[in-house]
């Protein structure tokens, strides 16, 4: 039941975008069409599941371990940029069409804050490992579902009659302002 | 000397980091509900991007192309580390107050960003320039995102020295308690001011534009 309340809390309360602000630059870079923002929602998630695994692994038998807690957070950068690295490596040689269509984001994803935020949040709240996984699921889901619902709310706006100096990200905030309060209501649920 | 002018300005003002190149979004929205948090954050990435552009521009002749950025990302994740531990160590109310978005300097696309677009071409002196310029610009834009949310969403300021608690550098309460705008301090509230004011400044730089062509217009016309 913990569990369950822990993805949930991830995915819709504690929503990543929403009421965290991480992960914000993908959120505004990449939704302006419905297929990249999905692409961008598939490649966080597969990084950020590996990434909290690794690093979770690394830093309970190694970091801990030798006490050389201070190299944390480099050590959890190289691993993004590496997990990042070689996921594009592994999608040329293998799946050359899916790696057509989501090359452009991978790159991307080293510099998304939502990864080292989700890595950083795991050890933080000191998560065991079954709840670490769970919260790393949610988080990106979350994620995901935020980033399509908006990016197809901004395919419409492209047509609406705004005014000149609104036109493009501004109005895509105070787009963003009514999405954090629908989904600020969903609080008092778990 | 014009020189040093101008790429301070540039990085200030001229392409703000935050109302022209929309980038550090996350600390932007997430650490401005009050103005002693945003101008800590501010003051904090201002530190980095100084001696990251600094070191990056020093090393830039032996860093190989290929690999430059995991070296770049290694430079300031050592660097905000250093950074984390002092701060937690001398002034633990920033520490405290910044959380999670300390160490996610790191990923702040404005410190890459000016390693990968200036510091990595130029000369160190102009590089500690440039991170400067950009700095003073993220500084001023988050201040006065903090400033508009904690005034309108609590009535006025509240701004506690960093160094002892119990001394308050700004204090002053205008708006009655009724009259204020609370949705402002919740995280709606950063998406909102953000929103409206890269509006209000995008209209007010579209203004200036169209004025300043008109000018040369007329002047041409004559």
């Amino acid at each position: 039941m913990e569990l369950i309340a822990l993805f949930f809390g991830a995915v819709l309360i504690n929503n990543v975008i929403l009421s965290q602000f991480l992960g914000i630059c993908p959120f505004l870079g990449v939704s302006k069409k419905t297929s990249s923002a999905i692409g961008m929602g598939a490649a966080v998630t597969v990084v950020i599941v590996l990434a909290s695994t690794i690093t979770w692994v690394i830093n309970k038998f190694v970091l801990t371990t030798l006490d050389i807690m201070f190299m944390d957070i480099i050590v959890y950068i190289l691993v993004i940029a590496s997990i990042v690295q070689l996921l594009e490596m592994l999608m040329k040689k293998f799946m050359p069409p899916l790696y057509k269509s989501m090359g452009v984001f991978l790159p991307l994803i080293t510099t998304n804050c939502a990864v080292l935020g989700t890595v950083l949040m795991n050890i933080n709240n000191g998560h065991d490992f079954v709840q670490m996984f769970i919260y790393s699921l949610g988080i990106p889901l979350g994620f995901t579902l935020v980033i399509f619902l908006f990016s197809s709310i901004r395919e419409r706006l492209e047509h609406a009659p705004i005014p000149a100096p609104f036109k493009g990200l501004p109005i895509a905030l105070i787009v963003a302002t009514f999405m954090a309060a629908a989904f600020s209501a969903l609080k008092g649920m778990f | 000397m014009k020189k040093i002018k101008n790429i301070f300005l540039t990085g200030a003002f001229y392409e703000n980091p935050t109302f022209i190149g929309f980038l550090g979004m996350c600390p932007t929205l997430a650490t401005t509900n009050s103005l002693s948090k945003a101008v800590g954050m501010a003051l904090a990435t201002i530190i980095v991007l100084v001696l990251s552009n600094f070191f990056i521009s020093l090393i830039k002749s032996i860093t190989p192309a290929e690999v430059r950025i995991p070296v770049y990302v290694i430079v300031i994740a050592t660097l905000v580390k250093t950074l984390e531990l002092m701060l937690a160590g001398f002034v633990p109310s920033i520490y405290e107050s910044l959380g999670v978005f300390l160490p996610l300097i790191v990923v702040n696309c404005i410190v890459l960003g000016r390693a990968e677009a200036f510091a990595s071409k130029s000369n160190p002196g102009h590089a500690v320039i440039d991170g400067l310029g950009s700095g003073v610009g993220f500084l001023l834009a988050l201040s006065l995102i903090g400033f508009v949310r904690e005034f309108l969403g609590t009535g006025g300021i509240e701004f506690v020295s960093y160094f002892d608690s119990s001394v308050k550098w700004i204090s002053f309460s205008v708006i009655p308690g009724e009259y204020v705008i609370s949705l402002l301090t919740q995280p709606m509230g950063a998406f909102l001011t953000l929103g409206l004011l890269a509006g209000t400044i995008t209209g007010i730089r579209m203004t200036i534009s169209k004025r300043k062509a008109n000018a040369a217009k007329l002047a041409a016309g004559k």
